[in-house]
């Protein structure tokens, strides 16, 4: 049963060259979304453009579609699959940082290479930035490590938390994807002013 | 090939800060089914998801280990990338390897590649590439609190109903959307 990664051991470099695959497909599509462009991303934020939402709701929906219709033909099991464990205070904290630090500089972690690769000399800064972040987190900061740590919920998803079945969570987020994208194309309307001229 | 002062200054204010030429994107509900499938394959195939956050803590850990080994194996953090002296064979650093790749070969094809500074009109160069690397700093030190960012919490997490994941989400939004107005400068 899949994942393959449960019943294939791999090497390290046939491990490594799948990454390098898996990764051109990722950075392809993030470029073809226009996410190599720190204003096309922040304009989501401006709500003159809602491309961000579009594609990483669509991309969501389809894989957690595709995850439940390969479980329930019996050809994955998902608790194989891994799953960060929830830390309410953690991922909290850390996204309303994350957030101001999407705003401010224009990119997310992922984003920031597709607009290096294509050119952008603020993404190339991004990335340093990113570094010395990651860094800075490491050398000064080692105790909220053991603080994440020890305010964890421990793997907790929508299913096992309301004992609602993930077919069912499908259709909800479906269900949202189609009124979120009647909504968002209304206030692309409204706020089209906002856009940059060409 | 001119590099004209209009030139530069269409590059600078365009919306895409392409070259004029450039071709248009995706449907982006188009974008995002691939882009779900490609992280659906990763499922199958890993058991894990997509990241990035994770190759600069790799990146990292490489760089304070040229400095010190005994330093990365005592560090919480560092420890966990150093990957037995290896920290450079990490997956998620071959995977924005490849992603750099594959975002390289789309935006040539679609004549969108561009040396420039991505900003508004409204700031000079040197703040946006300022506040780039702040962005940048401060994004990475909390995608390293919530453990992951818009590729392994809110992308990944988010199809498997991480809650913890869809808070992260949750929170990213409304930090970025109560920002918004106070950097409008940089980016209108």
């Amino acid at each position: 049963m899949l994942p393959l990664s449960s019943f294939v051991e791999l090497g390290t470099g046939a491990e490594l060259g799948l990454a390098l695959l898996l990764g051109v497909g990722f950075g392809f599509c993030l470029e073809r979304a226009g996410f190599g462009s720190a204003r096309k991303l922040t304009a989501v934020f401006y709500l003159y453009d809602m491309a961000v939402v579009k594609v990483m709701f669509t991309a969501i929906v389809t894989t957690m579609a595709g995850l439940f219709l390969l479980a329930a033909a019996g050809w994955m099991d998902l608790s194989e699959l891994y799953i960060e464990p929830t830390s309410y205070a953690a991922q909290i904290l850390g996204g309303l940082i994350f957030g101001a630090g999407f705003i401010v500089g224009g990119y997310c972690p992922g984003t920031s290479v597709a607009a290096a690769a294509t050119g952008r000399k603020d993404a190339m800064v991004f990335l340093l930035g990113m570094l010395a972040g990651v860094m800075a987190y490491a050398e000064f900061t080692p105790g909220l490590e053991t603080w994440i740590k020890a305010g964890s919920q421990g793997e907790l998803t929508l299913p096992t938390l309301t004992g609602i079945g993930m077919g069912w969570w499908v259709v909800v987020f479906v269900a949202i994807l189609a009124f979120a994208a009647w909504g968002m194309g209304r206030l692309e309307q409204r706020f089209a002013g906002l856009r940059p001229r060409q | 090939m001119s590099h004209s002062l209009t030139g530069r200054r269409l590059a600078g204010s365009a919306a895409t800060a392409g070259r004029p030429v450039a071709r248009p994107y995706w449907n982006p509900y188009a974008v995002g089914f691939a882009l779900g499938l490609v992280l659906l394959l990763t499922y199958v195939v890993t058991g894990r998801g997509l990241g990035a956050t994770a190759a600069f803590s790799a990146l990292a850990a490489w760089l304070a280990g040229a400095v010190s080994p005994a330093h990365v194996q005592d560090n919480l953090v560092h420890a966990r990338y150093w990957n037995d002296g290896a920290p450079l064979l990490s997956w998620t650093l071959f995977l924005l390897i490849g992603a750099s790749l594959g975002a390289f070969v789309s935006g040539w094809q679609g004549k969108r590649f561009s040396w420039s500074v991505e900003r508004g009109p409204n700031v000079s160069d040197n703040t946006r590439l300022l506040l780039a690397f702040a962005g940048g700093f401060i994004a990475a030190f909390g995608a390293k609190i919530a453990k992951g960012c818009t590729s392994g919490q809110a992308l990944t997490g988010g199809s498997m109903l991480n809650v913890g994941s869809l808070v992260f989400m949750g929170t990213v939004f409304a930090s970025a959307y109560a920002l918004a107005w106070f950097v409008r400068k940089e980016w209108l």
